[in-house]
């Protein structure tokens, strides 16, 4: 296992209309087996930030480090989960699994004991041989995470995976996540939107501020693990998550109030 | 394990059905003409089937009933026989076997080149603008312009009908095979590259097979156009062929003749549309569904 850290990270995209600064000197930490969850209104960048972080895309300026090797571009070091359902379509359930390592050349016999202990974890062992298409978005969802662990990254980088999901698949799929993060103990960078789920998962929150995106502030979360859906109701999630709105709503406020000016 | 989502799955069916028919039995129009909602599918099958009989009708109206001259519009009858002698004794089997050798060429020619180079455009930018001007700029020019100088250059044979379907199709098709190529959503390329892909692994592995479903479909719509160019060509010149026989029809005034031409290859666009399509279901069966 290892830690990832983007330091001094800066992104300008060029566009008609000028420059536009996307992060402006992000810096994130994640120690080794850590769960930290990065949040933001949309367009805050954060979603850039973790591309940046997988090696997708090359920041203006500073640099992101697995352990202590820098990342240069993408690597199996690194596994990744968007939103979207990129599962490949013409593959079926276990071949999507066995896909990293298939492309490493593992035997056939090995990648297959690996995907299937997967799936089995994933409680999807009946669905090995159905193509993606015949599964629901939660389903897809664990097959992604389940590709991303066959490679047995050092590194998870989640970028929303549950944003496309609806409300009560979406917390089973977050409870399915902790149970996975405490049996393997992947150092995780997970970003979201919705400030419970960050809250729900995370060990440290890093909330963002947008235009440019910028950390906002570093919210340790100190409920203690195992987590259960009881600690959404108590007093000190109430608390942190208020925390968290005010900071991004202070931040919504003062936008609104520069952007006539500018 | 979490097995507690499992059962989430697909999005509920429209509810304003199952409402509308808890309500009271819906009209006519609602059951039939509500946008995208479904029909049966005998009403479908039997709906599909009166157009024809329809058509027909009109048509044996028209000619039966004395009110369009016998060698302007010949009665379906007359054309039924005039196809069958066709078959039986003129050699017309022989002619429709010479078209379908044309199309079959010219149209591997085309998909052979078309297919690997719009891939290629599709994928890389730099093959993209170097071919994409050039096929873009051709692709306006009609095929059926060209036959007077393919005459000139490859005379009235097989080899001129080839080189007019493959104008006809070699261009469009790469065109819309490097459209297929180039929407292949980027995330599914990323994905393959966090998993360790390499550059030629992402090609082959994941832009190849994401390719080909959009590339059966576009083959099927270019055998269209395939049919469409050769009969031109025959119509232009030709000593054998479909098209040849429909010409040589009409300076006899053998109108059942030219209309029984025109059907049969109808049916023969018919007939290789629907291996086209049985071919996707075959080759794709995770794919969601076939387009127009």
């Amino acid at each position: 296992m290892s830690s990832i850290v983007a330091r001094g990270v800066s992104m300008v995209f060029e566009t008609r209309n000028g420059e536009v600064r996307a992060l402006d000197d992000v810096t994130v930490e994640v120690a080794d087996a850590d769960f930290v969850c990065i949040v933001g209104a949309s367009g805050c960048g954060k979603s850039t930030l973790l591309n940046i972080m997988a090696g997708l895309i090359r920041p203006t300026a500073g640099t992101v480090e697995v352990g202590e090797r820098p990342v240069e571009g993408p690597g199996v070091d690194r596994g990744m989960v968007f939103q979207s359902y990129t599962l490949f379509p013409w593959l079926h359930v276990r071949e999507n699994v066995e896909f990293g390592p298939s492309l490493k050349g593992v035997s056939k016999a090995e990648r297959r004991r690996t995907a299937d202990r997967l799936l089995e974890e994933m409680g999807l062992v009946e669905f090995a041989n159905a193509y993606p298409r015949e599964l629901s978005g939660g389903m897809k969802q664990r097959v992604a995470i389940a590709r991303a662990l066959a490679n047995d990254p050092e590194v998870l980088l989640m970028d929303e995976p549950f944003g496309a999901l609806d409300a009560l698949t979406r917390a089973g799929a977050q409870r399915f996540l902790t149970e996975i993060w405490e049996q393997h103990r992947r150092t995780i960078a997970f970003v979201t939107h919705d400030i419970d789920e960050a809250i729900y998962l995370g060990d440290t929150v890093y909330v963002m501020s947008r235009r440019p995106g910028r950390i906002r502030e570093i919210v340790q979360v100190d409920i203690s693990r195992p987590r259960s859906l009881d600690d959404i109701g108590t007093p000190r999630f109430a608390e942190l998550k208020h925390h968290i709105l005010s900071l991004i709503f202070e931040d919504e406020d003062q936008a609104g109030e520069s952007a006539p000016a500018a | 394990m979490n097995t507690a989502e499992r059962r989430d799955v697909k999005a509920p069916a429209p509810a304003d059905r199952a409402g509308a028919g808890a309500r009271r039995r819906p009209g006519f129009m609602a059951r039939y003409l509500t946008p995208k909602e479904p029909i049966p599918r005998k009403v479908a099958a039997a709906l599909a089937v009166s157009s024809f009989v329809i058509v027909i009708g009109i048509w044996s109206i028209l000619s039966y009933g004395g009110f369009v001259r016998p060698y302007f519009l010949p009665g379906p009858w007359k054309v039924a026989t005039a196809l069958y002698n066709m078959f039986a004794h003129e050699g017309f089997a022989h002619d429709v076997w010479a078209s379908f050798y044309r199309i079959g060429v010219g149209f591997l020619i085309s998909a052979a080149i078309g297919i690997p180079l719009g891939i290629a455009i599709g994928s890389f930018r730099a093959i993209q603008a170097f071919f994409e001007p050039i096929i873009a700029a051709v692709r306006y020019m009609p095929a059926s312009a060209f036959i007077p100088l393919l005459i000139i250059w490859f005379g009235i044979a097989n080899t001129e009908k080839i080189a007019v379907i493959y104008i006809g199709v070699f261009f469009p098709l790469t065109l819309m095979v490097a459209d297929v190529s180039a929407n292949i959503p980027k995330e599914l390329l990323n994905i393959a590259y966090t998993l360790g892909a390499s550059r030629w692994q992402v090609f082959r592995r994941v832009l190849l097979p994401a390719s080909w479903p959009g590339v059966l479909d576009n083959l099927r719509i270019g055998l269209g156009w395939a049919w469409t160019y050769l009969i031109v060509a025959e119509l232009v010149a030709a000593s054998t062929g479909i098209g040849h026989v429909i010409l040589t029809a009409s300076r006899f005034f053998q109108t059942e003749k030219i209309i029984a031409g025109i059907i049969t290859i109808g049916a023969l666009g018919l007939l290789t549309d629907a291996f086209f399509r049985w071919l996707y279901r075959v080759l794709f069966p995770y794919a969601e569904r076939v387009g127009r």
